[in-house]
């Protein structure tokens, strides 16, 4: 059983005007095998938060800490998070010219296990996710993220998290963008995760859609940079309802 | 990158303050090209002085007086000549050459004095209908005299005919050359040049293509050595139809100056070119300077062009200088763009890795990497390929050792 645990975490962007705060003193546990949605108004902090957990060197962490199993994360670089366990999904996952999916995906997996991996296995691993991800078979060929559309960048980012297999996985309005049919196999792709190796998620979304097919079993509102109310599945459901309007009014 | 708008697309969207940028017309700085003074006598040419816009980016003192008066009498240069059944190379006295059949004429007063000193011509000739699968190797290797040596060669493939000429460039040496290249109708041919030069050589080469009615040239530039690289390369079509790529790769470490004009004129109708050259510079003082010509003469209807140079600055205190120029002289076109990037290594691109556990120095690899690996499949010449490869994996030793101040 592992747990990341956030704590009073402030965070600044530097803009233009000088450094604007964004995050004022978030507070989030979650153990492995646990969902936890975060939902919240456009620019109440909740990339943020996917970002300065994952490490992104635009945001900076003025206070507060983000530990994995008791170790500090914010001490450690970009990679040395994912190493750790840590996944982030992006929602504008970047293009990278003349590096080919399946070289991509080796060098990662071989960075994340500190060794290469079995190659037979392996080549059977990726065939295995990407026919469950209705991923074509050439995209493996492909220079990744180039040319591919929003949900197949989606679906590759998913494609990554299940053959890298973290502890914990943080996907960034990984629905936004998607038809019905993508929304359901991405979701089955995040619940495989769950079921074989206990992935704890923390899933960012703006609308509730995805969480019919992915069962949160928290949810956090994010308003203005903290969480503002937490409860069980059924606040998703009062979200459905209602919209963020009494949060809006509120703050 | 992917521009799809067909006419006068452009690109700026990482453009670096270091970079000139015209978009031709009558008024743009040396749109002239078409109408550049040629000469065979050196003393029709004012020696250059840097403020003429052809001179302007060029480091005249490093040209060892090429452009004034200094010999170029020297015989610091052999050529080994690797050539498969079917080709003629030879070394022929001018007389006997047929040297200027291109219609080339010295264009500057280096090339003029080039052609005055010039006693022999290397000449490759393939002959009509050959189809020649094995590669023409020419290793020139700088002998490290100082006395500049002047060179010309002649490629000429016949009607039909397929062929490939790879020269490497090697050694010291101080080496001013023409080269005229002549595809034939209906042919194909790929000219590759190498500058793997020491790195004190100064390389100066005129060269200028003339693609026959449905023929293909791609021409290659591959430049890693030297302290002073300075090509010209103009390509002209003799009939309709013709197609040429001019392809292009070059990194630049500190001190270094490698310097391309391209000159492409669209003097026939339906005819093609497609320019992409690529660069990265590291190090104090490493130049790269690209100027992209592209004329679209009035008769020339229905052509199709598109030029793109990008340039990757690895470290501060480089510069990289990206001209493109087009000028369209008439609305019957099927495309005509144009686009020139230069930017640092992308911080989102080496986030995303390094986000997969991609240790920095590996996600940096890979990027260098990826950004050459679309010019070597283009080059397709396997030979060349790898001589290439092993070359940027010595430079990325180079940019991960840390000494020119890569920035963590």
């Amino acid at each position: 059983m592992s747990n990341l645990t956030i704590s009073d975490l402030h965070v600044t962007v530097e803009t233009p005007e000088g450094p604007k705060q964004i995050l004022r003193g978030v507070d989030l546990s979650i153990n492995s095998g646990e969902t936890h949605a975060i939902m919240g108004p456009n620019g109440s902090g909740k990339s943020t938060l996917a970002y300065s957990i994952a490490g992104h060197p635009k945001y900076e962490v003025t206070s507060g800490s983000v530990t994995l199993d008791g170790e500090e994360v914010l001490e450690m670089s970009v990679d040395e998070r994912a190493r750790a366990g840590l996944f982030l999904a992006m929602q504008y996952p970047v293009e990278v010219a003349g590096v080919s999916v399946s070289n991509f995906l080796r060098t990662a997996k071989t960075a994340i296990d500190g060794k290469a991996p079995a190659l037979r296995h392996w080549v059977a691993d990726v065939r295995e996710s990407m026919d469950a991800l209705r991923i074509d078979p050439s995209f493996a060929e492909r220079n990744v993220n180039e040319g591919f559309s929003g949900g197949e960048k989606k679906r590759h980012e998913i494609l990554q998290m299940e053959l890298l297999k973290p502890t914990f996985a943080i996907l960034d309005e990984t629905d936004s963008g998607l038809d019905v049919d993508a929304l359901r196999i991405v979701s089955e792709g995040v619940n495989r995760a769950k079921e074989n190796t206990g992935l704890g998620v923390l899933l960012i979304t703006h609308y509730t859609r995805i969480l019919r097919y992915v069962k949160p079993d928290f949810v956090h509102v994010f308003v203005d940079g903290k969480v503002a109310e937490e409860g069980g599945p059924e606040l998703a459901e009062r979200l459905e309802a209602e919209g963020y309007d009494r949060f809006l009014a509120k703050a | 990158m992917t521009i799809d708008n067909p006419v006068l697309s452009t690109d700026h969207s990482q453009a670096s303050a270091d970079e000139a940028h015209s978009h031709g017309g009558p008024a743009a700085a040396g749109a002239s090209y078409a109408d550049r003074f040629a000469s065979t006598d050196p003393a029709a040419f004012e020696a250059p002085t840097g403020r003429e816009e052809e001179w302007r980016f060029t480091p005249l003192r490093r040209l060892r007086g090429l452009q004034e008066d200094a010999a170029i009498d020297g015989s610091g240069i052999q050529v080994e000549i690797s050539a498969p059944e079917g080709v003629v190379v030879e070394q022929r006295p001018v007389e006997a050459s047929d040297r200027g059949i291109s219609g080339y004429v010295p264009i500057d007063r280096v090339s003029a004095r080039v052609w005055a000193s010039t006693a022999e011509v290397t000449v490759v000739d393939v002959p009509a209908e050959a189809e020649i699968a094995e590669p023409v190797f020419l290793t020139v290797t700088g002998q490290g005299e100082d006395t500049a040596t002047a060179g010309h060669t002649l490629i000429r493939v016949g009607a039909h005919a397929r062929a490939t000429v790879v020269t490497f460039f090697e050694g010291s040496a101080t080496f001013a050359e023409n080269v005229e290249i002549v595809v034939g109708d209906g042919a194909a041919l790929t000219v590759v040049s190498y500058q793997d030069w020491a790195r004190d050589a100064v390389h100066h080469s005129n060269a200028h293509a003339v693609i026959g009615r449905d023929a293909e040239l791609k021409h290659v530039s591959i430049s890693f050595g030297g302290d002073l690289v300075r090509h010209d390369t103009t390509a002209v079509y003799q009939g309709p139809g013709g197609g040429v790529e001019l392809l292009g790769l070059y990194f630049a470490d500190a001190g270094q100056h490698i310097e391309h004009r391209l000159f492409v004129d669209h003097n026939e109708p339906k005819t093609r070119s497609n320019v992409l050259y690529k660069g990265a510079l590291q190090g104090q003082d490493a130049h790269a300077v690209w100027i992209g010509n592209v004329l679209i003469r009035p008769e020339a209807e229905g052509i199709d062009t598109y030029e793109l140079n990008r340039n990757l600055v690895l470290t501060d205190g480089a510069r990289a200088d990206s001209v493109p120029n087009l000028e369209i002289e008439t609305g019957e076109i099927e495309g005509a763009g144009h686009a020139s990037a230069t930017g640092r290594f992308d911080d989102e691109q080496l986030f995303y890795l390094r986000s997969r556990g991609v240790p920095e120095e590996a996600a940096r690899r890979l990027v260098l990497r990826g950004f050459f690996a679309e010019m070597i499949n283009k080059i397709g010449v396997p030979a060349v390929g790898e001589r290439m490869l092993a070359a940027i994996e010595a430079e990325l030793e180079v940019a991960m050792s840390g000494e020119l101040g890569v920035e963590a």
